[in-house]
């Protein structure tokens, strides 16, 4: 059970929204590590770590790590490429 | 303590609102489904979840996702949640939260896990025990639009005993046209059933699935380990993994 103790980057919607202004789980991102490409929602999310840890499907390196603090949040993206977030001229409903 | 919303349009689902429980139904001997009323309500997608936060007297504070189980209506918003035993979250919403209670909410959230009228693509749901909530909203929005896209629902549950929504599942099945829908059982089948009690396997996905050559949307959703068996199946199978959208609600339980 314990190698199944994760969720998937769909849980991170709510808390990426209190930081951006956009819906990063339809963003596309890219492992620093292995190149792998692909919607943020599929990445793998554990909870009990500190904070909220995002691992890549491929390679399980750790490509983004959100803490909230009282005061602040920290997003530390230094294992993603790049962060593609689609821009479509208008979006009802789908936030 | 009930802050006010902040509905503008661009923080849209960033903060959090005061909703109150107005109803509460029993859908299994483990599962509730909580009828909120949320002042405000933007609409939601099918697919989308909010987050729900609870607040102790002493300041503790745990959050938790749940899928939203109706089509959007209104101010109105349908969880169905599933008591984990031994959760902070869920025995308290299902035992302790009661008609007129409010409780602190965000959303909608999520816009990947979705599925929007609009395209034609066939669709295949698969889902294990609570996973079905999200596939549920699909399958009301998908009657809400009239919609004649044809949906193959998989719905994987321990006993008949266990699974969520049966009923309204047997009325759509033959009311709403183009809805398929059939069980797999893992502990234990329905008298005469022609299959012996197990678990969700290649035979299953091939026969109640499409074929990947028609290029069907697969949405899947369950248990973490549930969710991985069934996305690899598809990928066996010919699916283009860029169609097989997941989402995982946790540890496999029990
Ligand atoms: C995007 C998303 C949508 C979700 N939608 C729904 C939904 O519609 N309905 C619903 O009932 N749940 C849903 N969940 C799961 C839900 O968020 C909680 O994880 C679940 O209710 C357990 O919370 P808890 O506080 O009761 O248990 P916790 O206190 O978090 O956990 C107690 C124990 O149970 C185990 N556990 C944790 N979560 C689960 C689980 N899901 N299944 C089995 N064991 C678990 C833990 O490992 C721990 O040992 C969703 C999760 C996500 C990420
Ligand atoms: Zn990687």
């Amino acid at each position: 059970m314990a190698d199944q103790d994760y969720t998937d980057g769909n849980m991170l919607a709510g808390p990426m929204r209190e930081l951006f202004a956009v819906d990063l789980t339809a963003a596309t991102g890219r492992c620093a590590n292995c190149g792998l490409t692909g919607p943020i929602a599929q990445m793998r999310v554990y909870q009990h770590a500190p904070g909220l840890v995002a691992r890549c499907p491929g390679c399980e390196e750790v490509v983004m790590r959100l803490v909230r603090t009282p005061t602040s949040a920290w997003l530390d993206l230094r294992g993603a490429v790049f962060v593609q977030v689609p821009m479509p001229a208008e979006s009802p409903a789908s936030w | 303590m009930a802050r006010a919303a902040v509905p503008g349009r661009l923080n849209r689902g960033a903060s959090w609102r005061v909703a109150q429980l107005v109803e509460s139904r029993e859908e299994t001997g483990t599962a509730r489904t909580l009828v909120l009323e949320v002042p405000d309500w933007p609409g939601h997608t099918p697919g989308q979840h909010v987050d729900v936060r609870l607040t102790a007297p002493d300041g503790y504070r745990a959050e938790r996702s749940y899928s939203i189980a109706s089509a959007a209506a209104g101010n109105r918003i349908e969880l169905t949640v599933q008591r984990v035993p031994d959760g902070e979250v869920s025995p308290y919403l299902i035992d302790v939260f009661s008609v007129g209670d409010p409780v602190e909410i965000r959303g909608p959230v999520g816009g990947w896990f979705v599925w929007r009228s609009a395209d034609p693509a066939p669709v295949l749901l698969v889902a294990g025990g609570s996973g079905i909530v999200p596939l549920m909203a699909m399958v009301r929005a998908r009657r809400a639009a009239g919609s004649r896209v044809p949906f193959r629902l998989i719905y994987s549950v321990r006993t008949p005993r266990d699974a969520y929504f049966a009923d309204e599942l047997r009325q759509r099945a033959r009311d709403d046209g183009g809805l398929d829908v059939s069980y797999v059982y893992t502990r234990e089948t329905p008298d005469g059933w022609p299959s012996a009690a197990h678990r969700i396997g290649v035979a299953d996905v091939n026969s109640h699935g499409w074929p990947a050559e028609l290029e069907p949307t697969c949405f899947v959703c369950g248990p973490t380990g549930f969710v991985e068996t069934v996305a690899d199946i598809l990928v066996a199978l010919g699916h283009d993994s860029r169609r097989v959208k997941t989402e995982r609600f946790g540890p496999t339980g029990g």
